[in-house]
């Protein structure tokens, strides 16, 4: 019997459907629900208000990150509001029997990068979150995606979805990536090419040599900002790589049943003759480390570029969001984006806040000692990632450089614990969004990679990490 | 949801700016609430405001003269993109707003928007523009939305079709939520579960 070729997500999509009534969406069912702080507490109240129960407990688990402040845990949360909200949490995963890893625990960390450091992230599932960069997830191969509270109350209850089948794009990157140039340079680029509505309704699914040849991690942050072109999610196939990033994980099969489940995982892959709704390529040998210059992820520029100039740019909407843009920064058209001065550098958040991403940065600040003046932030990404760093003595590396080496937590990315830019301020940020205001209101965002972040907290100003001093004979560190 | 949609009559609020992401629609610190209430407040928050709490000048939008009690946001492309804060959706539907004419919508924000008696209607981008210059022409004209016909009448008799998808609108229509629908599949939501194991086991370590 030759079925019909498909792609890894209409594997998964057909795996999953429960049902499906005529013009209805589909039933699909939900292997993993993640959940936090912010966007869950109304589904409770909702759940309660209906007296429903959480249909499965065992798969779904909570953590407390975007209000935590980074500060020591044994310091109480000053902001009212944040600890009601993280109390709230307690309460309702004790209430409901949801397993929590909050603040204390140490799993404790960003949703989105405790799920696969504890292996509950696996090829093939169905994972969701009220959260935008549940998109991370994919980079196993299992479909993931960010909802609403209303749709966690659903999931909640019924352990399923009620979804429209999205298209798909395929995402070839081929061609190997020069060093000094990294995964989060290769979505800044995708990003600014297709712009922040290119994905929209569609899920892509990322192939090609340079991504085969990314670790894991690097793997994540790609499907991480996924959503920032607005694709429903992001998804890579599994290969080997996966199968050993997470064999011996707590929540992976063990034994003879790890055998099986590889097996399983590794028909997932695309079949050969499969069709996606449209094909974009990248050719990685030609990129170049990113910055966005913008207020979205959509306008990033080669680190050698110059700011757009809204005369020459398109219609008349385009100019206007670029005027708009650039007043907002405080930019000149024209202006070389290297040498740009900063305030503030921070390296974390669920893009790159893991322990390859805080080892890159630590390379480049080894025995060296951030600009006067400017506040650079390391903050990992989970529990796990800071006992890491210090097992490797990271956390003494930044600390010597006189960084602040601070605890796990959402943090500056979204800048809602406290850790946030004054008005006007400039940060070099590791973290996915450079929105108005995202970073503390009134502050301006610049995303780049862990290199170029590190590399500007040197100088202060942005700074190609391919210049500095010791980069050519230091290759093998520096080049991620 | 509780309120049935039903066809309504309103001036439009013209927001020309492409790609409004939810961090515009309410700023992140207005997400540490653990109900829905007050978020009117936090809509467009910092687009209203300046550093010391006082309305701009000029006044967003919003605040314009003359422009309060209006139900119809009439925004540029790609609107609610970013995070996936449903708040967003909360916020718009307590200011009043009941529909949303852009020529795109992010994919969490419409399902979002749809789940909380909001109705997104696509409109094509050469329509967009004529709409734009209508209200920027008669700032009162009035538009009705009917969504059982799926056509918003503009002034002159015309009348724009519109898409919606066809179990949304039923659900919009009746006032009842997805939840419910979805509570009416639990015996095939059993069945299913009875041939497909659990993945993974968060409450006991290794899954199977």
């Amino acid at each position: 019997m030759s079925a019909r070729p498909r792609t890894l997500f209409e594997k998964i999509w057909i795996d999953h459907l429960v049902s499906q009534d005529p013009e209805a969406p589909a039933v699909l069912a939900v292997d993993l629900h993640l959940v936090h702080e912010v966007t869950s507490p109304q589904a409770f109240t909702g759940l309660r208000q209906r007296g429903l129960k959480v249909r499965h407990p065992e798969r779904t688990v909570a953590t407390a990150d975007h209000s935590v402040p980074t500060h020591p845990r044994s310091l109480p949360i000053l902001d009212q509001l944040a600890a009601a909200q993280v109390d709230q949490l307690t309460a309702n995963c004790r209430e409901f029997g949801i397993p929590l890893h909050g603040l204390g625990s140490p799993n404790q960390g960003i949703v989105h990068v405790i799920g696969p450091e504890l292996g509950l992230t696996q090829p093939g599932m169905t994972i969701v979150c009220g959260d935008s960069h549940t998109s991370t997830h994919g980079a196993f191969g299992a479909l993931a995606f960010g909802i609403g509270t209303s749709e966690v109350e659903m999931v909640l209850a019924t352990q399923c979805l009620l979804q429209r089948r999205p298209g798909t794009h395929e995402i070839r990157v081929d061609g190997r990536l020069r060093p000094g140039v990294s995964a989060k340079d290769v979505i800044l680029a995708l990003i600014a090419r297709i712009g922040v509505g290119g994905g929209t309704g569609h899920v892509f699914e990322y192939g090609g040599e340079a991504i085969r040849a990314l670790t894991m991690e690097q793997r994540m942050t790609i499907c991480n900002m996924s959503i920032e072109a607005g694709a429903r999610a992001g998804l890579i196939a599994p290969d080997d790589t996966t199968f050993e990033y997470l064999h011996g994980r707590r929540h992976v099969p063990q034994g003879d049943a790890w055998d099986a489940a590889v097996e399983r995982w590794q028909s997932l892959p695309t079949d050969d003759g499969a069709e996606y709704d449209k094909s974009i390529t990248i050719d990685a040998s030609v990129l170049e480390p990113m910055v966005t210059y913008g207020t979205n992820p959509g306008m990033g520029i080669p680190i050698s570029g110059r700011v757009p100039n809204p005369d020459i740019s398109g219609d008349s909407a385009a100019r206007r969001a670029l005027e708009h843009a650039l007043e907002y920064m405080n930019l000149r058209p024209g202006q070389p984006i290297l040498g740009q001065k900063v305030d503030v550098v921070f390296i974390g958040s669920c893009t790159n806040g893991r322990i390859s991403d805080l080892r890159l940065a630590a390379s480049v600040l080894k025995n060296r000692r951030v600009a006067d003046g400017l506040r650079v932030m390391v903050v990992p990404g989970s529990e796990e990632v800071k006992k890491q760093a210090e097992r490797e003595g990271l956390g003494e590396i930044f600390r010597a450089a006189g960084a602040e080496w601070r605890e796990a937590g959402c943090s500056m990315c979204i800048a809602m614990n406290g850790d946030q830019l004054n008005p006007g301020q400039y940060a070099i940020s590791t973290s996915n969004r450079n929105f108005e205001g995202r970073q503390g209101k009134g502050g301006r965002s610049f995303l780049a990679s862990p290199l170029t972040a590190a590399a500007s907290a040197l100088t202060g100003v942005i700074t190609d990490p391919r210049t500095l001093p010791d980069f050519d004979s230091a290759p093998a560190t520096l080049s991620s | 949801m509780a309120e049935a949609f039903e066809t309504f009559t309103s001036r439009a609020i013209p927001l020309p700016a492409d790609n409004v992401d939810t961090d515009q629609i309410v700023p992140a610190r207005y997400l540490k609430v653990t109900d829905k209430e007050g978020l009117a407040e936090a809509l467009f928050h910092d687009w209203r405001f300046t550093d010391n709490g006082r309305l701009k000048d000029p006044p967003f939008v919003l605040d314009r003269p003359g422009l309060a009690g209006r139900r119809i946001l009439l925004a540029g492309d790609n609107f609610g993109s970013g995070s996936s804060r449903e708040h967003a959706a909360w916020a718009l539907f307590s200011w009043g707003i009941r529909a949303i004419l852009s020529t795109g919508f992010a994919d969490i924000f419409r399902n979002n928007a749809l789940k909380n008696g909001l109705l997104p209607i696509q409109v094509e981008r050469g329509r967009q523009r004529q709409l734009f210059e209508l209200v920027a022409d008669e700032p009162e004209a009035e538009f009705t939305i009917d969504l059982a016909s799926q056509v918003v009448h503009l002034p002159g008799d015309e009348d724009l079709p519109f898409e919606v998808d066809p179990f949304a609108k039923v659900m919009l229509l009746a006032g009842t939520d997805e939840l419910g629908y979805l509570l009416g599949k639990t015996t095939e939501i059993d069945a299913w579960e009875a041939t497909h194991p659990g993945r993974v086991d968060t409450l006991t370590g290794a899954g199977t």
